[in-house]
């Protein structure tokens, strides 16, 4: 036994159930959206057994909202694959973060922990890995955290399906702008800086423009130009800024 | 959609997620992704967003109506404006949709 196991630390049960009660927060965040996920879903032309499959196999919320936009739409399966890759990169900068901390992990640990990574468990887990004891079980914590996380987004996707089912016809009551509402609330707060707004005004005019390219193809270009525009406009105002510090000294 | 089109989409998704998450937890423990990787990553979710959003907003069922008849565009600009003021997502969505149905409603 190592001996670590005997040190009066946090045991694993405990640190599995302080990471569920840290997320709690989170998850009653995100339940409106799995339940707003599962209704759309099936609204936009899956059937149920492929919104719940998607929360359980993909488990990845953002995407699978735009998915079921995208799906709503027309689009090609290869256009909405490379659109779920493209907004779950950011999921690689939480895997880089998390990866010092969790490198003597096993695989049994590994996989289903990276499985389970959101923007939600990333949040507490990050906290808790970064606090100063040492505790040998904070990977307990990741766990407790993750699997409330799981649990909760495949009920409230169950839920969404069979609420859907009951409306008769969603997009008459409007409920395919829901998704762009919700879009407009999680993108406004992420324009932070003149970069990020440069990004964001060259991806939005380039997604007008290239509005009727087939299967939906102008999303994917738009971002790329975002992109470029927001790399650009970041060294730009970078270099900006040091020639003025350097005029200021 | 057909149910091999339903499997196949789930399978492609599920994979390219993954692939964002659990090798990046294993192949980066002991190095750091590039400066500016990590930049361009940071601007990927709200260039997604915003390009999803405009075409939507701006010419809704593929008609471009650039006026306040257009319930989607007016509704944004509500949004947008409770967003920025509030940053609450949840609070976006409610006063967003009911801005939508009251211009609806009215017909104006």
């Amino acid at each position: 036994m190592h001996p670590a196991d005997f040190s009066p630390t946090i045991s694993r049960k405990d640190e599995f159930w302080a990471g569920v009660k840290a997320i709690f927060p989170l998850v009653v965040g995100a339940a409106p959206f799995g339940i707003i996920f599962g209704a759309l879903a099936t609204t936009a032309g899956l059937t149920k057994w492929a919104a719940q499959g998607m929360s359980l196999f993909v488990f990845a919320g953002s995407a699978q909202f735009i998915a079921a936009g995208l799906i709503a739409q027309g689009s090609s399966l290869l256009v909405i694959v490379v659109t779920t890759l493209v907004v779950n990169l950011r999921h690689m900068l939480y895997a880089a973060t998390l990866a010092p901390h969790t490198k003597n992990l096993s695989q049994r640990w590994l996989l289903p922990l990276g499985f389970w990574l959101t923007d939600e468990s990333f949040v507490v887990v990050i906290k808790r890995y970064l606090q100063p004891d040492e505790s040998p079980h904070k990977h307990w914590f990741y766990l407790g955290s993750a699997v409330f996380m799981y649990t909760n987004w495949q009920l409230c996707t169950y839920i969404g399906i069979i609420a859907g089912g009951l409306i008769d016809d969603p997009l008459k009551w409007g409920l395919d702008f829901a998704m762009i509402v919700t879009f407009i609330g999680m993108l406004v707060p992420m324009v932070k800086d003149k970069s990020t707004g440069s990004a964001v005004l060259a991806a939005g005019v380039s997604a007008f423009l290239m509005r009727n390219l087939p299967n939906k193809l102008g999303l994917i270009f738009s971002a790329l130009i975002g992109l470029g525009v927001g790399m650009l406009a970041y060294y730009w105002f970078k270099n900006q800024k040091e020639n003025d510090d350097v005029a200021e000294s | 959609m057909s149910p091999k089109a339903e499997i196949l989409l789930i399978l492609g998704m599920a994979l390219v997620t993954f692939s964002t998450r659990y090798p990046v937890l294993v192949y980066l423990s002991r190095r750091q992704l590039p400066k500016a990787f990590r930049q361009a990553l940071g601007f990927v979710p709200p260039v997604v967003l915003v390009a999803i959003i405009v075409p939507e907003v701006l010419a809704p069922g593929g008609q471009v109506q650039f006026s306040l008849s257009n319930s989607a565009l007016a509704a944004s600009l509500v949004s947008i404006f409770i967003s920025w003021r509030t940053k609450n997502l949840l609070l976006t969505i409610v006063v967003g949709m009911t801005a939508y149905w009251l211009w609806r409603g009215f017909g104006i």
